[in-house]
């Protein structure tokens, strides 16, 4: 089959080459391979002459192949000759003459070390940006409510109420669900343990106290990143992508009162109101457990809960709440407004919005940690 | 010489809902030529382009490509035929995550087992005959600007050497030079590789200046085909308004002075 694409006569100084078969894609490696074994025939020879007569199809991967061959013949000094190729055929090969005749520009080598260094470089420079961004979306916010105090009739009271619905009352269920199985783990858990000393009964503080102080907050404004941080990040974006914020700028609107205001302001409602669900439904998810999987009855449940519990861990844990939802209100926001043209950009910020604000709101809580347990809350 | 039809569409039916977007429609494409399909937004133009190319699917009528009929062939009948075709699609459709080179070389590394090096030449060689310097080939899609998107969209498309080439509006979105380039474009390719080529478009200046025939689609159907001269005589509202309109008109008068 091969031996049909290209055979090769050496006469005296000249080489007879006749072609034959199908010049194309589908046989351009063979060709590629017949090409290379004929190599030290040619390079015994002055002269090169090739029959293409004898070729059914011939496509760009045959021509270019040919083209190749007498590129490699005339850098070699040889004399070569084409007979036999079709008028149409001949087109394409003075098509191809044409391709291919820069060098190619060789690859780039990167010392590894310094590649290295400067990706570390990059990820430091991009942290840096990030507080930047993080401190102007901040200031612009700060100065859009200064604004909005003044002239309270600018709050985009509507967009607030509907972004309220998304955010808020859509969530409970989901909220719901979530910390009612946490405080259930949570009870099931400690009951386990405790058990071995005798001291199941404490499996109700851990899970009141917890709860309250940190495990609610936390997992609603984990909840609330994934869920509605990404969904401000990827409205934004859009509309970033499609020229609707700057349409907005040119109208003399500023985006940050109109968009972003309403949308942060919501979540500083919503997050406390959800962490109140959310911490109430987690100790009926834990009393329930305590009372299948332990067997405390719910009124014993109740008396150790309000004896372990007081208001000082309500407060620690509803103090937090609002400030959870700035921070993942300016991350998101702020990433949305980072979307470039393109629709990777989107999902990359969108990404990066719930990455950023999760991590924020974990370093968040645990300054607040320090700072509860300096004051003796 | 009786040309042959490489693409034979029979009434073909294609709907959502209730709607009926193309309505018992048939229409031929012959070896070797440019046909250009034209119609008003909402006209099915591109549902007719995206069901013969098997994205959408069709109610009634026959879909014969390059001698196979769609609805008989089996899968591999089917892959062998979508590598004797290379698809424009409007956006460029490149793959973002890859640059020009590996966009190129995507089907050629899927479908033909070459040697890198010839993989390497193949895929510049192709960007050079679209029109693309050798600096954009290691670009990423996103860097590069519409009339490139285009080119090196088509580039791919032409990867495997295919034998019909499916347009869908090809000089959309271009300024009227970019335009004119890539229409000069398709008609040197169309030349040198001897394809046929199926081409949705809006703009006249291509039909005019490329398109061998011209189907005109109306109602779900082809309501006329051929030259430029017979649009021009036709008597059907839309087509009289399309190419006898001020654009239309404009184009044919330049046309006749030439």
């Amino acid at each position: 089959m091969s031996a049909t694409l290209l055979t090769g006569e050496l006469e005296g100084e000249r080489l007879k080459l006749a072609a034959g078969g199908s010049w194309t894609a589908s046989h351009a490696s063979e060709l590629e391979q017949v090409a290379g074994r004929l190599e030290g025939e040619a390079e015994r020879a002055r002269y090169v002459s090739i029959d293409m007569g004898g070729v059914r199809e011939f496509d760009t991967f045959g021509a270019w192949m040919l083209e190749r061959l007498l590129r490699e013949w005339k850098a070699a000094g040889r004399e070569t000759s084409i007979t036999g190729l079709p008028e149409h055929d001949r087109g394409l090969l003075a098509a191809l003459a044409r391709v291919n005749r820069e060098p190619p520009s060789p690859p780039r080598r990167e010392n590894r070390l310094i590649a290295a260094l400067a990706s570390v470089g990059q990820a430091v420079a991009g942290v840096g940006r990030d507080l930047t961004s993080f401190a102007d979306m901040f200031g612009a916010l700060g100065y859009a409510a200064a604004r909005v105090v003044r002239r309270p009739q600018d709050l985009r009271f509507t967009s607030a109420v509907h972004q309220l619905d998304r955010v808020g009352w859509q969530a409970v269920p989901i909220i719901l669900l979530i910390t009612f199985l946490i405080g259930g783990i949570i009870e099931q858990q400690g009951i386990f343990h405790f058990r071995k000393f005798g001291a199941e009964l404490y499996a109700v503080d851990l899970v009141g106290i917890l709860v309250l102080r940190e495990i609610g907050v936390l997992i609603v404004a984990i909840m609330v990143a994934g869920r509605s941080g990404s969904s401000y990040t990827a409205e934004l974006g859009s509309m970033m992508m499609r020229e609707e914020i700057d349409a907005l700028k040119t109208m003399g609107f500023d985006p940050v009162e109109v968009l972003i205001l309403p949308r942060v302001l919501v979540l500083i409602v919503a997050v406390p109101v959800l962490t109140f669900i959310g911490s109430l439904a987690a100790l009926y998810g834990g009393g329930v457990v305590a009372w299948l999987y332990g067997g405390i009855s719910p009124d014993i449940f109740m008396a150790r809960l309000t004896e372990a519990i007081s208001v000082t861990h309500f407060k620690v844990g509803m103090i937090k709440a609002p400030f959870m939802g700035l921070v993942i209100g300016i991350v998101a926001c702020s990433e949305g407004l980072k979307v470039k043209g393109s629709a990777e950009s989107l999902g990359l910020q969108t990404t990066a919005s719930v990455v950023k604000s999760i991590f924020l709101v974990i370093v968040l809580d645990g300054m607040f940690a320090i700072f509860f347990a300096s004051i003796g809350m | 010489m009786e040309a042959r039809a490489v693409i034979s569409v029979r009434d073909l039916v294609v709907g959502f809902g209730d709607h009926l977007v193309l309505d018992h429609l048939c229409l031929d494409a012959y070896s070797g030529e440019i046909l250009g399909v034209v119609g008003a937004s909402g006209s099915g133009k591109s549902v007719l382009l995206r069901t013969i190319i098997g994205l959408l699917p069709k109610r009634e009528g026959q879909i014969e490509v390059l001698g196979l009929n769609l609805d008989e062939a089996d899968e591999a009948q089917r892959r062998a035929l979508e590598r004797r075709w290379g698809i424009l699609f409007q956006q460029g459709a490149l793959f973002s995550s890859l640059t020009v080179r590996q966009n190129v070389q995507f089907p050629m590394r899927e479908n033909l087992d070459l040697s890198p090096r010839l993989l390497d030449e193949m895929a510049l060689a192709k960007l050079e005959m679209v029109g693309l310097a050798r600096r954009d080939a290691d670009k990423f899609p996103a860097e590069l600007s519409g009339g490139m998107t285009k080119r090196a969209a088509l580039a791919r498309a032409l990867a495997l050497d295919p034998e019909i080439v499916f347009l869908d509006e090809p000089t959309s979105g271009l300024d009227p030079i970019a335009a004119g380039e890539f229409d000069a474009l398709i008609e040197t390719l169309q030349k040198t590789l001897g394809l046929t080529v199926f081409m949705v478009t809006h703009d006249l200046e291509s039909l005019y200046t490329v398109c061998d025939r011209v189907a005109a689609l109306a109602d779900g159907k082809v309501v006329a085909a051929g030259p430029i001269a017979a649009m021009l005589e036709c008597e059907h509202p839309w087509v009289k308004t399309y190419f006898q309109g001020k654009r239309g008109a404009l184009l044919a008068e330049r046309r006749v002075s030439v």
